[in-house]
């Protein structure tokens, strides 16, 4: 496995923002770029090639890559949907929303649905609480999710899936 | 309509652009600062009475005055935009809608401590905000406000923005500063301070957000004008996330003059409780700092119409009193159930628990797990005594102010919602049906003046 010459470039701009022998410092943001590149997942061999990129052991970068919740440590979904459980979203009604979830798209918390298209995370504040409740999917935040609003999320994300194909 | 020093310009079409943001007055404080010696930009922010907006308020001006200054040592500035107190939302809004502000006061901040490489470290999650500071910083370095010989003034700066990966923990600063090294956040013991021993081992001052904004009006319209606004040692203004159960959740810039009552009912804030139900209880700063129900929110205890500010917010300490924290200010309507929240809460901050510290580790999970046994109808009555012994061996006892903010948030629903704790593991079947409402309450609120 290997980045693209185009991301190549950016793991050695990133390198950049730091001082002289401080690359280690890069290995949040190339570790993003990694698991964006390669499945949505950091596996042995993605960390280890990390490791290489960034001339640190592949301890450092696994050490890293647990400690921090939005890196993956095995297959997700597609689309992740991480919903907000914490005070100002519950206070707003996110465990009816997680609920539905759950029995929409047919699977328990932490599960990807069978067709490899949805997984259903639940996460801890995400500082939007005064757009509750809310998810996170993909780069941007879904707020004052309803119903209704999960439907259309949910459809909207099989519609992409399908034109992506 | 009070004051706006940060947001008055918010909702100017376009002010994401440099363009804009230039035409605006932009940008000025700058070109100012850059006329100045560091050391008199210092005494401004000195003057100004700025304290620290993330939580801790510390004297900003102080805090910078402490940076060690070593010959040929290189010096840091890091904004801290790791926002993720539950109830905090404040920096994502400044951000997102007027990002040159930021950049603005991370120039003028960066020449007055000598900074030429700084760094903010933006939560992983606000991935589309980094997305908008990034087009600011890349408009700014076009326009030479950034980037080699500033204005023709010999001073270089390069801000580079640092993304993280979800960690609350990353908030504390040496935790912050660790992840910025590329490590797990675990926070450093104090002392050396950042200030001495910061990133890579050089003198680094760690601002929010907010605070590093509030240096362009200060600069601007100079220290002492700052200081005039607000009261006693809350000057200037201060922004506020509101959320929960009322009419108007947002973010607001307030004069700290200004009453509680009036921002939960005034329509030029909160615009009252949502659905016409009752006030019951509000953590007025941020998820960590002490709950408090409606009579005390109001008032003090001595009866005093409690305000806005650092020192009303916590007057009468934890026993009456809470904090002005964050500005996250989170408000429970009547049928909210008190044990509920607190399990939420105390799930956060387990979740959150870097692992160093065994009494933050342990004890978080530990308050987690009862807290669940009492919200699903398995409490006994001894457990509240031993939330509040776990609570009281937690705070103070660990290398971060992690462990107070798990155990701050049990002690104080305890302390004032006791009989709500109670009812639930004397009703352990209506408990999972209903709440307990707000029957117990209710006379307090209907006592306390509700305008």
């Amino acid at each position: 496995m290997t980045f693209s010459p185009d991301k190549l470039n950016k793991v050695n701009e990133l390198i950049g923002h730091y001082p002289e022998g401080k690359q280690k410092s890069a290995i949040l943001p190339v570790l993003h770029l990694a698991q964006e590149e390669f499945g949505g997942w950091l596996d042995v061999s993605t960390m280890d090639y990390v490791a290489s990129l960034l001339k640190i052991q592949p301890i450092e970068v696994y050490e890293v890559a647990t400690f921090y919740s939005m890196y993956n440590m095995k297959p997700v979904g597609k689309y992740v949907f991480e919903v907000c459980q914490t005070g100002p979203c519950m206070i707003n009604g996110s465990d009816d929303i997680i609920k539905y979830i759950q029995q929409k798209l047919n699977i328990k918390i932490g599960e990807t649905t069978a067709d490899g298209l949805f997984t259903l995370k639940v996460v801890e504040c995400l500082g939007a609480c005064g757009y509750a409740p809310m998810m996170q999917l993909g780069k941007t935040y879904r707020e004052h999710l309803t119903k209704e609003k999960v439907d259309a999320i949910i459809e909207e994300c099989v519609k992409n899936a399908a034109a992506n194909n | 309509m009070s004051k706006k020093l940060l947001l008055d310009k918010i909702n100017v079409e376009g002010i994401k652009t440099f363009e804009v943001y230039r035409r605006e007055g932009g940008y000025k404080s700058v070109k100012k600062a850059l006329q100045m010696k560091p050391g008199d930009i210092v005494e401004e922010v000195k003057k100004s009475g700025l304290r620290g907006r993330g939580g801790a308020g510390f004297p900003t001006g102080m805090k910078w005055s402490f940076l060690a200054k070593p010959e040929g040592i290189a010096r840091y500035l890091v904004c801290n935009a790791d926002e993720s107190e539950p109830g905090t939302f404040k920096d994502r809004y400044l951000m997102e809608f007027i990002p040159h502000l930021l950049i603005e006061g991370m120039i003028v901040s960066s020449f007055a401590l000598g900074s030429n490489v700084s760094y903010i470290y933006i939560r992983g999650e606000y991935d589309w905000i980094t997305d908008i500071l990034q087009t600011a910083i890349d408009e700014a370095k076009q326009n030479g406000f950034l980037g080699k010989n500033i204005l023709g003034s010999g001073f270089d700066c390069e801000l580079y923005l640092h993304r993280g990966a979800g960690a609350y923990i990353c908030g504390e600063e040496t935790a912050l500063l660790e992840s910025l090294e590329g490590k797990r956040g675990l926070p450093r013991i104090k002392p050396p301070f950042p200030a001495v021993k910061g990133v890579w081992g050089c003198p680094t001052v760690v601002n929010n957000v907010e605070t590093i904004a509030a240096i362009v009006p200060i600069i601007n319209d100079g220290g002492e004008a700052y200081s005039k606004i607000g009261v006693g040692k809350s000057t200037g203004t201060k922004l506020i996330s509101a959320c929960g159960n009322i009419n108007k959740q947002g973010v607001y810039e307030i004069d700290m003059t200004l009453s509680v009552e009036e921002f939960i009912y005034s329509d030029e804030y909160c615009g009252g409780i949502a659905n016409g139900k009752r006030l019951k209880a509000c953590i007025p700063g941020g998820s960590s700092v002490p709950i408090l129900p409606a009579n005390l929110l109001l008032k003090t205890a001595k009866g005093e119409t409690r305000l806005m500010n650092y020192e009303s917010l916590s007057d009468g300490g934890f026993a009456t009193g809470s904090m002005m924290g964050s500005g996250g200010f989170i408000v429970l309507d009547e049928d909210q159930c008190v044990v509920r929240n607190t399990l939420t809460l105390a799930r956060f901050y387990h979740h959150e628990s870097c692992g160093q510290c065994s009494p933050c580790r342990e004890g978080s999970g530990w308050m987690e797990k009862i807290l669940h046994k009492i919200e699903y109808g398995k409490g006994e009555m001894k457990d509240i005594d031993l939330l509040w012994d776990i609570q009281r061996k937690i705070e103070g006892n660990t290398i971060c102010p992690l462990g107070d903010a798990a155990a701050w948030p049990v002690a104080a629903a305890i302390r004032h919602f006791r009989d709500e704790f109670e009812w639930h593991i004397l009703n352990p079947e209506e408990c999972l049906k209903r709440n307990y409402g707000l029957a117990h309450y209710a006379d307090a609120i209907e006592n306390s003046v509700i305008s």
